[in-house]
């Protein structure tokens, strides 16, 4: 039984074909599906933060309205892929407190601090753009239900990106102040940016059976490769310059060359040392404790009412 | 999970109408106190785009699906059964309209 089920999964995989929850899979595999949708998902959660300070404060009620639809969707994204991690026998309220106690990661590039409102439009440029290079072919993850939450994300994502892109060309035309804002911007989000992809291949335990399991179809080096080609000339469009002499073209390899990423700071940040960790997670654990007698009252008013209908209907049949 | 922290809320699976003459379709689940709340937020959650006309929400504990494991007991039946297809019945090529 066992034997077939596991040259199932297998053909499945080969096939490619979609995995779905009910199906038979090794627990190594749902292990780290749930492992990699849930720190997806805190991404997500806690992305809404750099970005969701500057609300309150956007320059017009249009910047404003952008803004708070982008960090809706980056919530609704979060609630995606909790929705995703739930069909694999996941609860959202346990994955969570993963997170308040630190014992489930999100990704780095939420630890920096949005310093000036050109950080929303390098954010929406280079993070999300980064990000998109990184789903678009989770899109044909082998797990369906990420597989599809990753479709429905990719579809909003681009507006996130652009909004970015737009906000940044609108201060390039502006004053030399905002000028300078918009190159100091790229030039603190840009190393971090590259980081997004993780640590490079030869470093990358996972990777190969992710890989294999086709949960993951290029490897980080690859997609960072794929990100520094594709931003190099929307840098230059913009006029910006991307804060990294080593970055050229290199026309053996038709990719562009780029300097070396400080790893170390990588791993400092990760494991909870970056400049926003603990000010990231205060929030998320201040949020679930003030959210918590709604979530209580509207459970208890939800038994009330469930309680009152069963009595009345108990007194028709009477 | 690890130590039974669950969540307050049951979970409710959407399903979506993306307009009318279509069949609502499966988007997701969400956790919701009671069935008028879970409309809510699938309104909020689901359809910020005009993706929809018409939701449904129904508890996750009241589906129920036949597994990967009864695919043959449910499904063969029906694979031996050519003579349900049109394509079965061979008509001479010189017959039009059928």
């Amino acid at each position: 039984m066992t034997d077939l089920a596991e040259s199932v999964f297998a053909e499945t995989i080969e096939k490619d074909q979609r995995v779905e929850p009910r199906d038979w899979m090794p627990d190594g595999y749902r292990k780290t599906m749930i492992r990699q949708i849930a720190q997806h998902a805190h991404s997500e959660i806690i992305g809404m933060q750099p970005e969701g300070a500057w609300i309150t404060r956007a320059p017009s009620l249009r910047r404003k309205a952008i803004l708070l639809a982008k960090v809706q969707d980056e919530a609704g994204h979060g609630l995606y892929l909790y929705s995703a991690a739930e069909t694999l026998g996941a609860d959202r309220g346990d994955l969570t407190r993963r997170l308040i106690e630190g014992r489930q990661k999100y990704s780095s590039i939420f630890n920096y601090p949005t310093l000036t409102f050109a950080d929303v439009g390098v954010i929406g440029w280079l993070v999300d753009g980064a990000a998109i290079c990184n789903q678009v072919p989770l899109c044909r993850s082998s797990f369906g239900p990420y597989a599809r939450a990753m479709i429905r994300i990719c579809k909003e994502e681009s507006f996130h990106q652009r909004q970015g892109y737009e906000l940044l060309l609108t201060m390039m035309r502006g004053t030399p102040a905002q000028r300078e804002m918009v190159q100091d911007a790229t030039n603190r989000w840009w190393w971090p940016s590259l980081m997004m992809f993780g640590p490079p291949d030869e470093d990358s335990p996972n990777s190969a059976q992710s890989m294999a399991w086709k949960i993951k179809r290029h490897s980080n080096d690859e997609l960072r490769q794929r990100f520094v080609d594709m931003t190099v000339p929307q840098a230059e469009a913009l006029g910006v310059t991307l804060p990294d002499p080593e970055l050229r073209w290199n026309a053996e390899r038709g990719h562009h060359d780029f300097g070396e990423i400080d790893w170390a700071e990588f791993k400092r940040v990760i494991s909870g040392d970056g400049p926003m960790n603990k000010e990231r997670i205060a929030n998320r654990r201040r949020a679930d404790e003030e959210g918590a007698w709604v979530r209580e009252a509207a459970a208890a008013h939800a038994a009330k009412q469930r309680a009152a209908t069963a009595g009345r209907r108990g007194e028709v049949r009477a | 999970m690890s130590e039974e922290i669950r969540h307050e809320w049951p979970l409710f699976e959407v399903f979506v109408r993306a307009k009318r003459g279509l069949n609502h379709v499966h988007v997701g689940s969400l956790r919701a106190a009671d069935h008028e709340m879970a409309l809510h937020h699938a309104r909020d959650l689901y359809t910020r785009r005009n993706e929809g006309v018409s939701i449904w929400v129904v508890r996750s504990d009241d589906v129920v699906s036949s597994g990967p494991g009864d695919k043959e007991a449910f499904f063969a039946p029906s694979g031996d059964k050519a003579y349900r297809h049109p394509t079965y019945y061979a008509i001479p090529d010189s017959v039009p309209h059928i």
